[in-house]
């Protein structure tokens, strides 16, 4: 699909993002002046601000771009492989695979990284478990893969539920924290950001095969494409990014379902460029979510996932409402 | 020049009790007609043709290579299909519909290049959608988007076409606009193989005829030899008149 000049709306987004950083790092319980901040990122400014800034506020920051990206991202090719709007790893029972996970190990008393593994594998099993159902005896279709996918993350939504109800009220606030997304106990931003980079990369090149996939796998196959593998390895990397957000920050929702969409509104429907924009946009969002999160009550923190739904909702309508 | 050969094929429709063999050599320069009541494998014929579908049994054969061998971008640059029914999942727009018939012949790291607009662009106007180029598809009438999907096969610019139904939708000039379309393109030395629901579309336009049967019987050969009107009789259940106009035979039900 033709695009008058892909790198524009790439540049725009990434400016957003680099602005949305720096309100970030600046913002917080020491208010740090832009001046000072880009100091900071230029190698000087006092020892306190570095300090605040570099090992404090920056890696949150990267984690929640990070986060942001790989979500967007997820959803956009969730969407492409299932032909439908609705498709998005929250819908087909991902993040519920993860937050099951992630609450039992709460549950038996663990924190930090075991925490984050076993959401790990929860999502993953979850993939395997959605993938393997909708499979069946016959061939599955897209239609048949999003049904499977939301029933089992009813079930998903169901054994939370049972979690929840058994666990003492001292652990609950800890839990719920995790179920609305929160970035506070996020440890290293580096992980989600190298594979968000490393799976736009690899995805460049089936940008113009996911387009003609998004016509319908006949349509696809009678254009060469391998419809099968490439069925298959757009829902694994979509699985290993879902489940690498949620390991981070737990379960923030809308941002799979509503950046890539935000996007195809404005920009078309080249994945080519959708892809690296949902990554851009989606890591924005949840920048300037993070950052409402912490400075909106503070001292205290809201979980992020009410927020990126507060902005979503109204941006996404707006754009919707207007569009051709 | 590419030929598209079926030695002892048999489709695989489900239900069904296995047919007679097709032995079928679709040569350059010759337009096929495929006629038959509806549900007797029409579509899935041509989907097993294009490669899209396990034949029961038999093989295919492209220029004498047996289609499994060869790789799925190199058969899409030599053989491309107009389904009969499309998804508009997320919307397009003409062009950039008809642009994808482009797909077979860029690599993956290749961007559509203006020589590639243009040809997209030379197929929608030759099937006068030209003027709808910026129009998304979805917001299209039935006959403009059955043209937009054949301006995606000419883009795609295969040497054998498969078409199913192509003049569903078409109002009677650009029926005949694409079936004279069709038969310049066999003129050009492709091939051309289509599923028709109009006797007299079949009869006026195809030099071959291939009649499938609901019993699994199936005939085919030169059109005149088999557009005789007791065999169509008997392919419908329907009886017919016939008479010749211009040297044509015409049939209406009778």
């Amino acid at each position: 699909m033709p695009i008058s000049s892909p790198y524009k709306p790439l540049l725009i987004l990434l400016l957003a993002g680099f602005l949305a950083a720096l309100i970030s790092v600046s913002i917080g319980s020491t208010a740090i002046g832009f001046e000072d901040t880009l100091r900071v990122i230029t190698g000087s400014g006092t020892e306190l601000q570095q300090t605040l800034i570099l090992e404090l506020r920056l890696p949150r920051t990267l984690s929640a771009f990070a986060t942001g990206g790989l979500l967007a991202v997820a959803g956009a090719l969730m969407q492409v492989l299932l032909r439908n709007p609705l498709a998005d790893p929250y819908v087909l029972g991902l993040s519920g695979g993860a937050a099951v996970g992630a609450l039992l190990a709460m549950l038996a008393g663990a924190a930090g990284f075991l925490v984050s593994g076993s959401a790990f594998v929860g999502a993953m099993l979850a993939t395997l478990l959605v993938f393997g159902l909708a499979h069946g005896s016959g061939s599955w279709t897209p239609s048949r893969l999003l049904l499977t996918g939301v029933v089992v993350a009813a079930g998903w939504g169901a054994i939370i539920t049972l979690i929840l109800s058994m666990t003492p009220a001292s652990r609950l606030p800890g839990m719920l924290y995790w179920l609305m997304g929160d970035l506070s106990h996020a440890a290293t931003p580096w992980p989600g950001l190298i594979i968000l980079v490393l799976v736009c990369l690899m995805v460049f090149p089936l940008g113009r095969a996911l387009n003609v996939l998004a016509r319908g796998s006949l349509q696809a196959a009678a254009l060469g494409v391998s419809v099968r593998p490439l069925e298959w390895s757009i829902y694994l990397m979509a699985s290993l990014l879902t489940a690498t957000a949620v390991t981070m920050a737990g379960s923030v929702g809308f941002v799979g379902l509503v950046v890539p969409h935000m996007l195809r509104l404005v920009l078309g429907n080249d994945q080519r460029l959708i892809l690296p924009a949902c990554a851009l946009a989606g890591g924005t969002l949840l920048v300037l979510a993070d950052t409402l999160a912490r400075v909106v009550i503070a001292p205290e923190q809201l979980p992020v996932g009410v927020i990126t739904a507060l902005i979503g909702v109204p941006t996404f309508l707006y754009l919707l409402y207007r569009s051709r | 020049m590419t030929r598209l050969t079926t030695e002892a094929l048999i489709i695989d429709i489900p239900g069904c009790a296995s047919g007679v063999p097709l032995s079928l050599a679709i040569e350059p320069g010759q337009v096929w007609g495929v006629l038959g009541p509806n549900g007797v494998g029409k579509t899935t014929l041509l989907h097993t043709l294009a490669g899209l579908r396990e034949p029961r049994s038999g093989q295919l054969l492209l220029d004498g290579t047996p289609l499994g061998d060869i790789r799925r971008k190199t058969v899409s640059q030599r053989m491309g299909l107009v389904f009969q029914d499309r998804q508009d999942g997320f919307p397009a727009t003409a062009l950039e519909t008809a642009l994808i018939g482009r797909h077979p012949w860029l690599s993956p790291w290749q961007m559509e290049s203006g020589e590639n607009l243009a040809i997209a662009e030379r197929a929608l106007e030759t099937l006068d959608v030209i003027h709808l180029k910026d129009r998304l598809v979805n917001t299209l009438s039935g006959g403009e988007r059955q043209r937009v999907a054949i301006a995606t096969l000419m883009t795609q610019s295969p040497e054998i076409w498969l078409l199913d139904e192509p003049t569903n939708h078409l109002d009677l000039q650009h029926q005949t606009a694409v079936m004279k379309l069709l038969r310049q393109q066999a003129a050009c030395d492709r091939a051309v193989f289509m599923c028709l629901h109009d006797l007299n579309l079949a009869a006026r336009w195809c030099d071959q005829i291939l009649l499938l049967y609901p019993d699994g019987q199936a005939c085919w050969g030169p059109a005149r030899d088999i557009l005789v009107t007791s065999a169509l009789e008997s392919l419908f259940g329907q009886r017919l008149l016939s008479a010749e106009l211009d040297g044509f035979p015409v049939f209406v039900p009778g």
